[in-house]
């Protein structure tokens, strides 16, 4: 029995509610909300500190066996997110604190924010299928809310195409679990990882990949499908752009990365070219959207969608080292892309426009936010020592290794063309030199509590960052191991069905 | 029976397909109600369709007599309805207050999230401080 699993669900669930009663006092729910953070970036921590020390943990609610109870597990993988997770929801709650204007907070942005996490957490961590369906709801109908809180039109209309789209993508991984019970009489993952005959016998097998590529591609705005990301992402104010762009379309390729290693191992050719093409579309057209972007969030939405190009092609390979490189890309990849719409957020604050080519004089004005920049952006690009190197170069080294040219190449085009498109935000907004009229902007009187809020968290963000790509090995390691747990997927099994 | 309940499955999905892709919002909404009841309805036959015969286990028996349906798939309709009724009910509310806001539910009109930009031609002088 490891009640420890629990936490990470059920502290943000408390946190949630206790910041819903404390509706009246705004001091009281900032207060529950930060300390809800705290506690929960310690349980993430307690979980890969236990982890570490036992190997694959799983836990029977309500001492249920393990096919007809819902399980909750937590290998090196589960574990590794949620203690990001943690990590960036606390950076991005005292954002917040500064970052969000009085009436959202007043109409429960904190609740939805810690519900939000606990649909995340939840989907991290859950060992059912239909479970994981659950947190998905879970998780979609908080952040609808959060997305559509402050009712401006341009929020309503980037939330019509986030709602519809993913409704839709509910539909087909919904389907796709109906089908794979009727065939197997299952839906503990680990379970249906031994019982996937039948559908094989029948030749549903790709039918039923592709409606889960279909439905978690999606959510992780994969190619084709991934017009909504650009649309939504830019509308809500930055604090809660970057918990989405920095968590929710990880939540849809960690299902990926889950489904297709547990359920579907042995790819056929079609699955595997299929995934490839698909990451290599999504890096390529991320980076074009991102080149022709005026609006810094816009921008950073579209180098979101080209980044999960290159997770799916660590998949695509279906080899360890290919495993490794996108597990340890989805690592960093979290913490980057939160930092920049933090930074694009306060970007916009200190030059009062949302346009790149508008604004300049950061680098004279603001030299800490510069340097913050710097280290999430040039990550983004793939430039030592800064992590995003390590995940790319094990990525590319996995391709050449099983002698996939194009995708490799794509990969490295893509990587330039990155670097291009964050050259040019630099140059623009941070060399270049403002307009006269923009000048006033610059003293614009936050006090210093309020730049704290809002400096510290994306400064530790970056500090971190550094840190990590200075020293990468223990990550990498760490993914490395969690990558060998996805291909030989024994001890999860063993893990959750016992002996 | 089967059959019949999957060529209506298949019926109601290209139904709600085709509602999916009209240009008014309000089609839509209608095109995801009828795809979540289209979805339900496969995974009710993935339980295998049975008539008169409840999974009840009689005295003295520790299985139902077959053949029974099984009733977990009923259960996770069951779970899926409760959740799509309320994410419905948030989409409605949200197409309604869409067209409150800009008095159109044509989603060819959907922009403003998305503005078209002008090429912005008085960039190039601008040069980079040396």
């Amino acid at each position: 029995m490891n009640t420890l699993l629990v936490l990470p669900i059920i502290v943000p669930a408390i946190t949630g509610m206790f910041a819903l009663l404390a509706r009246s006092s705004r001091g009281l729910q900032r207060a529950i909300s930060v300390v809800g953070a705290t506690v929960l970036l310690g349980s993430g921590a307690a979980v890969i500190y236990q982890v570490q020390a036992h190997g694959i943990l799983a836990v029977q609610m309500g001492d249920w066996p393990a096919p007809y109870g819902i399980t909750l597990v937590a290998d090196p993988l589960s574990a590794g997110l949620l203690a990001i997770t943690g990590f960036v929801a606390l950076a991005v709650t005292v954002y917040s604190l500064a970052g969000i204007d009085e009436m959202r907070e007043k109409y429960g942005f904190h609740p939805l924010f810690h519900l939000l996490l606990m649909g995340i957490n939840g989907a991290f961590i859950t060992g059912d299928i239909f479970n994981l369906y659950v947190w998905y709801e879970v998780l979609l109908i908080a952040s609808f809310a959060l997305l559509v809180l402050g009712n401006e039109e341009e929020q309503l209309d980037g939330a019509v195409k986030y709602v519809g789209i993913n409704l839709i993508a509910s539909a087909s991984f919904l389907t796709a679990i109906g089908l794979l019970y009727g065939l197997t009489g299952t839906l503990n993952m680990a379970d249906l990882a031994g019982s996937m005959g039948p559908v094989r016998e029948v030749g549903l097998e790709p039918v039923v990949a592709m409606l889960f590529l279909v439905g978690f591609g999606i959510k992780a705005a994969l190619f084709p499908l991934y017009y909504w990301l650009p649309a939504s992402y830019h509308t809500p104010p930055a604090p809660i752009a970057a918990v989405f762009a920095g968590l929710l379309t990880k939540v849809g390729i960690y299902s990926i990365l889950r489904v297709f290693t547990l359920l579907f191992p042995e790819p056929s050719g079609y699955t595997q070219a299929v995934l490839l093409i698909v990451a290599g579309a999504t890096m390529l057209l991320g980076v074009f959207g991102a080149l022709v972007q005026r609006h810094v969030l816009r921008l950073l939405a579209f180098l979101v969608i080209s980044a999960m190009g290159y997770v799916v092609m660590g998949l695509g390979f279906f080899t360890t080292l290919g495993l490794a490189g996108a597990i340890f890309y989805v690592f960093q990849d979290v913490p980057v892309k939160t930092s920049l719409f933090l930074i694009g957020g306060l970007m916009e604050r200190e030059t009062g426009t949302s346009q790149v080519g508008r604004m300049g004089g950061l680098y004279e004005h603001r030299p800490l936010l510069a340097t913050a920049f710097i280290v999430p952006a040039f990550s983004l690009a793939g430039f030592p020592p800064f992590p995003g190197f390590w995940g790319k170069l094990t990525l590319i080294q996995a391709g050449l290794a099983q002698e996939r040219w194009i995708i490799v190449a794509v990969a490295l085009l893509v990587g330039l063309l990155t670097l291009l498109v964050v050259a040019q935000v630099w140059g623009r907004a941070f060399w270049q030199s403002p307009e006269l009229e923009d000048q006033e902007h610059f003293g614009a009187g936050d006090s210093w509590g309020v730049r704290t809020m809002l400096q510290g968290p994306v400064a530790v963000l970056a500090v971190a960052l550094f840190a990590l790509g200075c020293y990468a090995e223990p990550l990498f390691s760490f993914a490395h191991e969690a990558a060998v747990h996805l291909t030989d997927t024994g001890p999860y099994i063993q893990a959750v069905l016992g002996g | 029976m089967e059959q019949i309940i999957a060529i209506v499955c298949g019926a109601m999905l290209a139904a709600s397909f085709y509602l999916l892709m009209r240009r008014s919002l309000l089609r839509f909404v209608i095109g995801l109600i009828l795809l979540s009841n289209g979805v339900n309805l496969v995974i009710f036959t993935m339980g295998r369709l049975t008539r008169a015969q409840p999974p009840v286990i009689p005295k003295e028996a520790k299985v139902p007599p077959e053949p029974f349906a099984n009733p977990l798939p009923q259960a996770l309709i069951l779970t899926a309805i409760v959740i799509s009724f309320g994410l419905l009910a948030f989409t409605l509310v949200l197409v309604y207050r869409y067209f409150a806001a800009g008095q159109s539910i044509e989603s060819d009109e959907v922009h403003s999230s998305e503005p078209s930009e002008t090429l912005e031609v008085d960039e190039a002088p601008r040069r980079l401080p040396a």
